[in-house]
């Protein structure tokens, strides 16, 4: 069992205070090794402020945030650098480089490394190409050049490319039409079994939510008010938790989560 | 030797067989660390001048790795030939990867072959590009004439606000740099002419000198490189954004034409604005060449001030009011002209912008020859 819950991320006591407004009170949570935790909450509730915290670009106004038993205090150390390079992120726009081909998007963070060949960076780009199920014509292609669907193809390809074990996914299917959504749930999924990624994902998206969670926690009042899998979260009586679940929206989701565990 | 945390390769040549052993973590932060995979690269090829048959005959171990990445499996794939050796020995849970390579198979980059004659397709493209940017201006042109027309029948519906507030940007905040400038340039034409002045014992003439220079010439140049640099980069820079943020297509969807709301009340604002700088640029210009005269000649500030009528007819003033109209036309279009067609990536945005800034000083210049030929017997 101890192996089961090695932690990854572990977040302990955390408060965040913007100049007026508390976001984060007294807030605590764990992300063990290869599970999918969605993060849930109202808009504003502050899951894309926690995220930031996790990879390091906000510094929390009080308590501890751990990833890979690394301080995410703002310090600059090797240790931290080290732990930068084993996670990936896709932003919930791509963030991709505009004046950067598909393929140069992809290579950059290899080509960062400078100690690798340029023919072994060309196969690693394909290979991600590939496994985010795109094509090797797609590889010339600008970014502006793409659909929404591709865009976070590329991106994902881009947070993969340095063979993170922890991958986080802001609002990956946001914006995305029902089909694409699908196939990109589908992809994540096949591609954390394959890589035994550890994925922390937000999402308002309660399809993507019951697709892919092993656990689900859930923000509201300032903290995590319960973390656990997305059946225990349904059972609890908290008003959040029946308005964002068990509306009419949260009734068709739920179809899908009976099907995939009979 | 056998640390854990690190590739690592154990060689054994026998007489006939070769075994390579593989162990350790073969992950890209531990196969990136500098040297590393040169290191690996040359105890490779030490088995390659050994064995110098083919690969066939070499054994590989890579029972013994803890942890493979897709670039530690790349790396052999590649060594490999891009396909599995003879004699392979995988470890647990890592031959789905080399699956996945020999799958994927060999996909190279389409690369389109190299032109012959490319400094001709070079020229072409170039002498395109040209006449496309001067039929665009022409265009562009043509569209700021029929939305004055509009503007002169309708003149309430005019955009109005949206000249005020370029007025203001590209006009009064641009008050303290062209005072600046126009000062300290003003100083330094005093002190420089005075020297020489001294020397003939023409030291009046200074008035004469600084008057024309600056009112003719001088002034309108200065407040244009300035304008240009300030406020042509601005709009160019702005409407690129725009572009980028959809925001231009927002506009066209409404109904609200680029030419009447967009590049009409800039260019308004700029034929406002630039006559009133280049006075405003004169004057500091002036005062700067009065105060150093001073102190240079010891000439009154009321001998400069009751001069400078007789030495500095009107019709050179009208000139250079006139070209600083001018100028603030052709800074505007310019950087309309560049902004409309910055595509939506960061790298047009900037060599719009550069471009912008560049054409529009260089057309100032030319401008500015075409005036000295054209009014050369008024005024002198």
């Amino acid at each position: 069992m101890a192996m089961m819950t090695e932690n990854i991320i572990e977040i302990r006591n955390l408060w965040k205070i913007y100049s007026s407004s508390v976001i984060h009170q007294d807030l605590n949570l764990d992300v063990h090794r290869g599970e999918i935790l969605s993060l849930v909450g109202g808009s504003g509730s502050g899951k894309t402020t926690l995220v930031r915290q996790m990879i390091g670009l906000e510094q929390p106004t009080r308590g501890k945030v751990k990833v890979f038993g690394e301080l995410m205090d703002g310090s600059v150390s090797q240790h931290v650098e080290n732990a930068r390079n084993r996670w990936g992120m896709l932003f919930q726009h791509g963030a991709l480089f505009s004046s950067l081909t598909v393929f140069d998007n992809i290579a950059l963070p290899l080509r960062e490394l400078k100690t690798l060949p340029e023919n072994l960076i060309h196969d690693l780009v394909m290979l991600k190409l590939d496994m985010v199920r795109l094509l090797s014509a797609d590889a010339d292609k600008m970014p502006s050049d793409l659909s929404g669907g591709m865009v976070k193809r590329v991106a994902l390809a881009r947070a993969l490319a340095l063979e993170p074990e922890l991958l986080f996914l802001d609002e990956p299917t946001a914006g995305l039409d029902p089909e694409s959504c699908e196939s990109f749930v589908s992809l994540i999924r096949t591609l954390q079994s394959a890589l035994g990624l550890t994925i922390v994902m937000v999402t308002h998206d309660l399809d993507t939510l019951f697709e892919l969670s092993t656990r689900v926690a859930v923000l509201a009042e300032k903290h995590v008010i319960i973390c656990a899998s997305p059946k225990e979260v349904l059972a609890l009586p908290h008003p959040f938790i029946q308005s964002f679940f068990l509306g009419e929206r949260g009734q068709r989701a739920m179809t899908a989560l009976n099907l995939r565990k009979p | 030797m056998s640390d854990l945390t690190t590739p690592n390769l154990h060689i054994d040549a026998d007489k006939q067989d070769i075994s390579v052993r593989a162990t350790g973590v073969w992950i890209v932060q531990q196969l990136a660390a500098r040297g590393r995979l040169d290191e690996i690269g040359k105890q490779l090829a030490h088995v390659h001048s050994k064995n110098n048959s083919d690969n066939d005959k070499v054994h590989w171990d890579l029972s013994g790795i803890t942890r493979l990445d897709h670039l530690g499996a790349q790396f052999f794939w590649n060594l490999w030939g891009k396909k599995p050796p003879n004699h392979l020995q995988l470890g647990v849970g890592h031959d789905a990867l080399f699956e996945r390579l020999a799958q994927l198979g060999d996909v190279g980059l389409l690369k389109s072959p190299p032109l012959r004659f490319a400094w001709l397709y070079a020229l072409g493209g170039a002498l395109f590009r040209f006449s496309d940017h001067v039929v665009g201006f022409i265009q562009m042109l043509g569209q700021l004439a029929l939305d004055t027309g509009k503007l002169i029948k309708h003149p309430l519906r005019g955009p109005w606000r949206e000249v005020s507030a370029n007025v203001f940007h590209i006009g009064a905040q641009a008050l303290g740099i062209t005072a600046l400038v126009g000062f300290l340039i003003g100083v330094v034409l005093s002190y420089l002419s005075s020297q020489q002045l001294r020397l003939f014992g023409a030291d009046i003439y200074i008035v004469d000198i600084l008057g024309l220079s600056v009112i003719r010439e001088l002034g309108p140049m200065l407040a244009a490189i300035l304008i240009a640099g300030r406020s042509g980069s601005a709009i160019t820079a702005q409407l690129g954004v725009m572009r980028v943020t959809e925001e231009l297509d927002a506009m066209l969807v409404m109904g609200i034409p680029h030419g009447f709301r967009l590049i009409l009340p800039r260019v308004l604002a700029l034929v406002i604005a630039m006559p009133l700088i280049v006075v405003w640029t004169d004057v500091m210009a002036l005062i700067g060449g009065m105060v150093s005269a001073k102190n240079a000649l010891g000439l009154s500030y009321s001998f400069f001030i009751n001069t400078l009528p007789a030495a500095v007819s009107l019709p050179n003033l009208w000139l250079g009011v006139g070209k600083g109209a001018a100028f603030g036309l052709l800074i505007a279009l310019t950087a309309c002209h560049y902004g409309l067609r910055i595509k939506p990536n960061t790298t047009s945005l900037g060599e719009g912008t550069t471009a912008s800034v560049v054409t529009s000083i260089t057309l100032v210049i030319l401008a500015d020859a075409v005036f000295a030929i054209l009014f050369k017997d008024v005024g002198i």
